[in-house]
This record gives structure tokens, sequence and C-alpha cells, in this order.
């Protein structure tokens, strides 16, 4: 039994199925695991044990009454900016702090819907807004490979709580990189679907044309799983787009063959780590070896997409951020008028990094500042689209790194934001596109950090990626390793 | 020096759909406070709106009844700004690319018909409502997210009058259309009044002012007299108008000066990224072109030609679509298109006016009117006793047939009886009947009075006048 924590959804599923095991049992298993190792990891913000059982029971009573939804019984973590009925939504943030959200996100319910047990919230980047998850207003969440390092972010809590063994699997969302890289640096799988892949409904928006939900998981399998679960047009949001959802399981072969990928020379550039240059040319070499045919491709505007990114992003942030007022719900600092009420709730409860988005972006709209920032980046979004749109026409996805290094030390970017915006230099530009990417181990480094492949792919064909990032992960060890922080009792 | 004055409208309209723009919560007026809300109209975090189709159609139909170009591709853009009353700090509004483009409404003053331009028609959400006590204020979300179209006029109006009647127009072909209930004490309808002077001679529009937030069209034309007067008054003694945004003071009959902090806005506008552009099929704008009803004035020129009843009437009954449709459903069942415009001219309109009634709200059918002109052209009734009929119809209902019996008031053409009476009112007013005789044909009229006394009012006036006439040889 003492095990139990370290499968992945898939085999949890087996398990459950063949009877081995029951929810209850399983569940219960789980948050004695969290309960030891979060002590260290610091993944979760809120585990509710009472409903997570009860969910389990009624899962298992299900079973018995001949249910065999593959998800069902099986618990998940979600990241905190995803709503969940009766459960706090914060965010991450003290401004969110006392609302109790009164309804499920769409992907938190389609999970429901496959009988999926939600066990709770993980730490995050205040707002989604950062790469290592220090901008928690709640707590540092540390990388379970080093507890002296960060997690990534923005969605550290879902990839920390993975990679510890603390959650079967998670969700997190991802704007500009908040899924891959945090996957990348804790050393799990993290998918970002196309834009419109999976409905926003329920998700807090950061910029609301950049975000989406996804999967963080222990193996290219799970992604699938979960993506498959999630997926799907929804009325609730006009974004999502009707198109058929594929069955993804069935994408996933354990070579390459026919396969065009392609090596983007722009990302492999001066800045780059060597330790990940190094091991990603190495699964470069891999999925050579798998069948796939590699070819050079010209991304020409990434070197645009960073500038882009946080114009766009802030500019939709300034607005989607406006609503935390403290009028309605959340915190509130009394003022002398409504205004000054605004002033001080929104001084006391934002943390410092989202000010200064909200500024940027507020900035960027200005009269006077709207065509040389905002417009002007949208048509640079375009171009960078465009380089997508060619590139695909040649090969079936994109071979990247994740991230240009593995993990930093805790405090070692925070004095420097600019920096830090840097790190996102190899995900943003998918966001900008609306294309789907994944992160999948690949290594280590000498220091014993993961790091983490980015396949890309055209929007709408998750299936291409999902199909490399699995035969390039069966054909390897990475993802079968454990940190010692993994509770191993 | 005379003075030439513009004023331009923006008239918000709220909209007839049954649910709010973006959410399914109910379009209803009243309500205890929130009670009509969800995460979608509260803006609570994650919440994301949809738009609803059928306020995207009565826009489009508001554009197509005043000639406007349908936009071949609209979109939504965020409108910011802090406000209590404003769920999400924004509101989901039309900048750049607005549904309707263009068009014109008819007015009429003093007999003088003059085009307004019409500018565009936007989409946009309403706010919710702040309510203030003494020490607290309280806001009421079930306003927010009621859809509310903008409708922009050109600076073509040149006085509070034809103001006024641009706003009557307007309330006109939205309730033919259907478009919205136009209900002004219910906030359907609001208007911010632009409004500038000029010597007659400059070219170039004088400074305007900015008068929010009007929520009556009595309101619009005091406050727009006052404005104007003060701008000239202003002008005149060398004084500059200041381009600013305004308050009418009812009370004190003033428009004031707002804090210019309080309105000095940059809205940022930019793309709402939650909606998708909306492109109209051209098919479906044809089809709506095929679905729109007839404008009032088409109507008038109608009513005029196909009942043979008077301009002026026509124009009385088409300002009410309601009345209009009474009125051609009782000349169509009654027969009788004149008889059918003097009641509703003045009876009807008598009555609804005392008791402060709606057309609409009028308990006498079309069908009840009908037969009731059918019974005195039956010569079933006599006006003073049909008008008394109407009188009881107009405030219960029912069958005028049924009222008459029930009051007696069936008509004498029993010609017996009739001459019975004749020949007691020629035998007790000798001195009147050898007036007849002596040529004064006022007598007669007198005599018939007699015999409508006699009969308590049901005799046939005319029936009686005959047979007096001929009794004394006239």
């Amino acid at each position: 039994m003492s095990t139990l924590h370290k499968l992945t959804v898939h085999e949890v599923s087996d398990l459950l199925a063949r009877g081995e095991c029951s929810s209850e049992e399983f569940v219960h298993h789980l948050i004695n695991m969290i309960t030891v190792t979060d002590l260290q990891v610091q993944a979760y913000l809120d585990v509710d044990s009472a409903r997570a059982m009860t969910d389990a029971q009624a899962a298992d009573k299900a079973r018995a009454a001949g249910d065999k939804r593959p998800l069902l019984g099986v618990p998940i973590a979600v990241k905190a900016v995803l709503n969940v009925a009766g459960w706090p939504c914060n965010c991450g943030s003290k401004i969110l702090q006392g609302y109790l959200s009164p309804y499920d996100a769409t992907a938190i319910a389609r999970l429901r819907q496959q009988g999926a047990v939600i066990v709770g919230q993980t730490n995050m980047d205040e707002f989604a807004m950062g790469s290592s998850t220090e901008n928690s207003a709640y707590q540092v969440t540390k990388n379970p490979w080093n507890i002296k390092c960060v997690p990534g972010g923005s969605s550290g809590g879902s990839a920390a709580a993975v990679a510890s063994h603390e959650a079967i699997a998670a969700l997190g969302t991802d704007t500009g990189g908040s899924i891959r890289q945090p996957a990348s640096f804790c050393g799990c799988v993290g998918l970002k679907p196309s834009y419109g892949r999976v409905s926003r409904y329920g998700l807090v928006a950061y910029a609301s044309s950049l975000d989406q939900i996804g999967p963080i998981t222990k193996d290219v399998r799970d992604a699938a799983l979960l993506l498959q679960a999630i997926a799907g047009v929804d009325p609730m949001d006009s974004s999502s787009v009707d198109k058929l959802v594929p069955d993804y399981l069935s994408a996933l072969t354990p070579d390459l063959k026919g396969m065009k990928l392609g090596l983007p020379k722009e990302y492999f550039i001066e800045g780059l780590d060597p330790e990940i240059d190094r091991a990603v040319k190495a699964a470069v070499d891999q999925c050579r070896q798998l069948g796939a045919e590699i070819v050079e491709v010209s991304l020409p505007h990434t070197q645009y997409a960073i500038a882009t990114y946080y114009v766009i992003a802030t500019a939709e942030a300034s607005a989607n951020l406006a609503r935390f007022d403290g009028v309605r719900y959340g915190a509130r600092v009394e003022g002398e008028d409504p205004i000054d009420m605004y002033g001080k709730t929104r001084a006391a409860g934002f943390g410092t990094e989202v000010k200064r988005r909200i500024i940027l972006g507020t900035y960027v709209l200005s009269s006077g500042y709207y065509d040389a920032y905002y417009l002007r980046a949208q048509k640079v979004r375009t171009l960078i689209r465009n380089d997508f749109v060619k590139a695909f026409e040649k090969v079936d996805a994109i071979l990247t790194p994740v991230a240009p290094t593995a993990a930093y030390r805790i405090g070692e970017k925070t004095a420097d934001p600019l920096q830090m915006y840097l790190g996102d230099i190899f995900t943003v530009t998918a966001n900008l596109a609306g294309i789907c990417g994944i992160s999948v181990p690949c290594g280590f480094t000498s220091s014993k950090l993961p790091v983490g492949l980015q396949v890309l792919g055209p929007a709408f064909k998750e299936e291409n990626i999902l199909r490399v990032a699995h035969a390039y992960e069966q054909a390897t060890e990475w993802h079968k390793m454990v940190p010692d922080t993994c509770c191993n009792v | 020096m005379d003075y030439k004055v513009s004023i331009g409208l923006e008239v918000h309209v709220q909209l007839r759909t049954k649910s709010k723009i973006f959410c399914g919560c109910p379009n209803d007026f009243g309500g205890e406070p929130n009670t009509h809300v969800c995460p979608v109209c509260l803006g609570y975090p994650g919440s994301l709106p949809v738009i609803n189709e059928e306020a995207i159609r009565l826009t489009v139909m508001a554009g197509l009844m005043i000639g406007s170009r349908i936009s071949e591709y609209s979109k939504f853009d965020r409108k910011n700004y802090f406000y209590p009353d404003m769920p999400k700090n924004y509101q989901i509004s039309q900048y750049d690319k607005p549904l309707c483009v263009g068009g014109s409404v008819e007015i009429e003053v003093e007999g003088r018909k003059k085009t307004i331009g019409i500018t565009r028609i936007h989409l946009e959400e309403d706010v919710g409502k702040n309510t203030h006590f003494e020490n607290s204020s309280g806001i009421d979300f079930n306003r927010a997210g009621t859809p509310l179209m903008e409708i922009v006029s050109e600076p073509d109006m040149t006085s509070a009058d034809e103001a006024m009647a641009f706003l009557l127009v307007l309330k006109q072909i939205l309730l033919y259309g259907g478009i919205s209930d136009c209900n002004l004490e219910q906030g359907n309808m609001r208007c911010d009044v632009n409004c500038s002077v000029r010597p007659e001679t400059q070219v170039e529009l004088g400074v305007k002012t900015e008068i929010k937030n009007m929520n009556t069209f009595k309101g619009v034309h005091k406050a727009l007299s006052y404005e104007i007067r003060r701008q000239i008054a202003e002008v005149e003694k060398g004084g500059r108008i200041v381009q600013e945004t305004r308050r009418w003071d009812p009370d004190a009959g003033v428009t004031l000066g707002m804090r210019s902090k309080e309105y000095a806005h940059d809205y940022r506008y930019f793309p709402e990224p939650d909606l998708m552009p909306v492109v109209p099929a051209r098919e479906q704008v044809e089809q709506w072109r095929r679905q729109l009803p007839e404008l009032p004035v088409h109507r008038r020129e109608r009513l005029v030609k196909d009942y043979g009843i008077p301009d002026y009437d026509a124009g009385v009954l088409v300002a009410d679509k309601a009345l209009a449709d009474f009125y051609e459903s009782t000349a169509k069942l009654s027969g009788n298109a004149k008889a059918a415009s003097n009641w509703v001219m003045t009876d009807m309109l008598r009555c609804l006016s005392e008791k402060g009634l709606e057309p609409a709200q009028c308990k006498v059918t079309a069908e009840a009117l009908a037969s009731l002109i059918k019974l005195v052209d039956g010569k079933m009734l006599n006006m003073p006793s049909a008008r008394e009929v109407f009188a009881t119809l107009f405030e219960r209902g029912g069958d005028p047939a049924a009222i008459m019996k029930e009051k007696g008031l069936v008509q004498v053409s029993d010609t017996g009886a009739l001459e019975e009476m004749a020949d007691k009112a020629i035998a007790d007013n000798p001195k009147s009947v050898a007036d007849f005789k002596a040529g004064k044909a006022a007598a007669l009229q007198f005599l018939v009075g007699q015999v409508m006394r006699l009969s308590k009012g049901k005799a046939n006036p005319q029936m009686v006048g005959e047979m007096l006439r001929k009794k004394l040889g006239g």
C-alpha cells in the first residue's frame, strides 16, 4: 500500500477497476501523504479531506453499481484559479481572501462528470502572474527536486504536487507558459491545449485571449486522459471552439514513423543554458531514432514575442482585475468614499507583481499610447501566428526547450522582474499563436534538476504533440525518476 | 444677434428580451434587490459573457426601421471605468464597430417636416442601480446586464421642441418594432443631451455641453430650454462656453456643471476578448428586413387613404401603436371607419386621459366598440344612450348589447309608441306648434326634445323629427 501515491491516473484507474483498492482507501492514503510531504513542499493552499472522502465513497458506490468511467474515484488537484463550488478561489491573492465560489468551472464540472474526486487547491503566483510561484501571497512552494529552488510558475503548486506525488494529477493554467515551465522545472508532463480547446468558464481570467486550462501529470498517457475529459466546446464560453474532440489515447504510438518534426533555429540561441541545449538536442536525436524526420524551420518573429506578450497580457489583465474592488466580494479596506475604498483595497490586496502588470496594462491602453503599444502588439501577434502557420505547413510538430534554464534558487530572480520575464521566451509564442504545446521530461542538469522538452503542435492538433511526447517518454526513463522529498513510507 | 442652436441626442433604450444580454437571468423590471443575478451579471471571478442573439436581432431591426446600414463586421469592446454599480468595472460596449451605421428619422414641428440624421446604433450592457441611505449605500444588480441599445443622433435639432419631437417619433418607431417597451417610468429610455449655440453667421459648431442621464421627455425639453438660454446669455455677455458635463436639477429648473474630475475619463477601450465579433449573415438580415413592421409614418398615410379619415386624426391614432391597432380593428369589424374614428378620437381618448391610462390598458375591446357602433347604425341606440353604454364599457368592459338591455336603453323606434308621444307633445305645446307653423325651425327642435323627454331619452330623434314634421305639415 505504501507506494500507491506514486501511481499514475491510468494505473489508479486500473487498480480501482480491478477492485484491489477502493477509492476511499486510495484517497485516504493520498491525504496522509499530503499531510507529510506538504510540510516541506507547500504545494497545496487547501485540501478538503472531508469532501474528498465523501466523493470517494460516492465513487465506490457508483462502481459497485456498474459505473466504469475511467476517472471514477481518481483524485485530482486543481490550481487555485479555478472555481470549485463551495471552496475558496483565492488565486494566490489576499484580495480574494474570504471569497467562496458559488459555482464549478466547466473543467471542474467535466472532471466530476467523469467521476474524478477533487482533492484540493494548489498554490500559484498571484493571479497567475509569475514564473516561480514566489508571487503567491500565501506561501512559497518548493521544488521537490531541490527545496532551495523554485518549482516554476505560475502553476508551481500543481507541478510540485504531482512531482512530489502529493497529487496523482493536477490541472494548471497556462497564459505564457504557466503549465509547461513548472512541469519542466519539476520533471512532470504539462500540456497547454490550443486556445478554444478547453472552456475557460470558471478560470479567473488573467489574459483572456491567452489563458488555457490544461493537465499536469506524471506521464503523457495521463495528459491525454485528462485532456479528453475537459476538452470540447462549452456554451458558457464563446471562445471555446466547436471542433470534434478526437480520441487522444488512440493517437499514442510507440514510434514516430512518418512524422516530420521541426527545429526552429531561433529557439537555440545564446543565453540558453548549455546543459539544457545538450539535453534537448539528445531528445531530438531520440526522436529521430524513433523514426521521425527532423528538419530545420524558422520562426523569424520569435525575438518580439516577449514584448508582444507583456503588452497584450497586461492590457487584458488591467481590465480583468478591475473587478477586485472590495464592493461585492473578497477583502475590503474601508475608505472615505468609493474611490478611496478602491485605492485602499487594491493597495492592500494586490502584490507587487500584480500592481506592476496592472499599471503597465493601463499604460499601454491609454489614449495616445494605444496605437504604439497595444495595436502594434496585436499586429506582431499576427506575424508570430503566421510564422507557425507557415512552419506547420512543413512539419507535424516543433521541438524546442521549455525554458532557457532549469529551476533557479528561491529569491534569485525576484529582484529583477525583467530577467524573470525573459525566462518565458520559449513558451509565450504558443499562447500568442493559439497553438498547443507540451512539456515532457528529457533529462537532468548536473545539479540534478529536471529539464523539459517542449513539443509544439498546430492549433487543435493535440494528438500530434501527445504522440511525439508519448513515444519519446516511453523510450526513456526520465519520467520514472522520483525526488527525495516524495514521502516513501 | 441671432443664434443657431445645435442639439444631438444619445438615447439609451432597454431592449425587450426575455433574458439579459450576457446571461440567462430574466430581463424583468423590479423584483427584490439582487434576485435576478448570477455569477455572470455580478461579474464574479471566472465568469464569461455569452451574447443574447435576440438583443442582436432587436438592434438590427431598430437599425433597419430607421434606414441604417447594418455592419458586416461588428465587435464588442471593453469600456474601462470604476463605478460601484458596474460589476466588472468595465462595461461591455461597442466602440468603433457598431452594429448599425447611419439612418434618419422624420419629425414634424408646427407643421414643418424635418429629417434628423442618425449617426450609429450600438449595443451594450446596462449597469446596476445605487441607492443611498442615511449612512450607507446599497447596490441592486437586477438591472446589471439588461441589453441596452444606444442611438446616437447627428446634431441636427435646433430647438427643444425638435428634440422632444425626435424622442416621440423614436419612441413610436421602437414601440412599432417591438424593440422596447419604452416605459419611461421604468427607465426603458434615458438620454444624454448635447447642445451648443453659435452666432448665426458662424459656420462651425459652437462648444457643446452634455446634460447626462435625462429620463423624461419633458425634462429634456425643460433642460434644453434652460441650457440654450444659458449658453446664449453667456456668449452675449462675452463669456466662453466650457465643454463639460452638466446635470439637470428639476427642482431648481437649472443645469449645473459637474465636477470635471468625475467625468474626466480615458475609457481605454479595447476589443472584448471574451466575445467573438458579430458578423450578421446577409440572408439573416434580409429575412429580418422582410419581417419589419409598417412604420408609423407609412401607416398614417395608409389610414388616410384606406379609411378616409383626416390626416390629423390619422396622426393622433398612429402615435400609439396599440391605439392604431385598436382603431383599425374597430373600423374593420364595424364597417364604419368614420364612426370608429369619432369614438376613438373623442370618447375613448378623453376617458383614457381622465384616468391616466395607456390605450393598451383600455378595457373596451375593438369587438365591443364595433358592436356598439353597429347598434347605433342599426338604430337600436341613440348617441346619448350609446355614450352611456360606452362609459360602462370603459369602466368594466363587457358586451354593449347586454349593457344596453341591462340599462333599458333600447331606442324606441316603434312608430305606434312614438306617435302617441308626438301627439302628446303637440297637444301640450301649442305655442311651439304655432311658432313652427310661422316658420321658426328651432321650434321643431324644442318639440323633438319634448318627445325625447317623454321617451326618457330612448326615442330615435331622427324618426321623431320626421314624424313631427309630417304631422305639422312642414
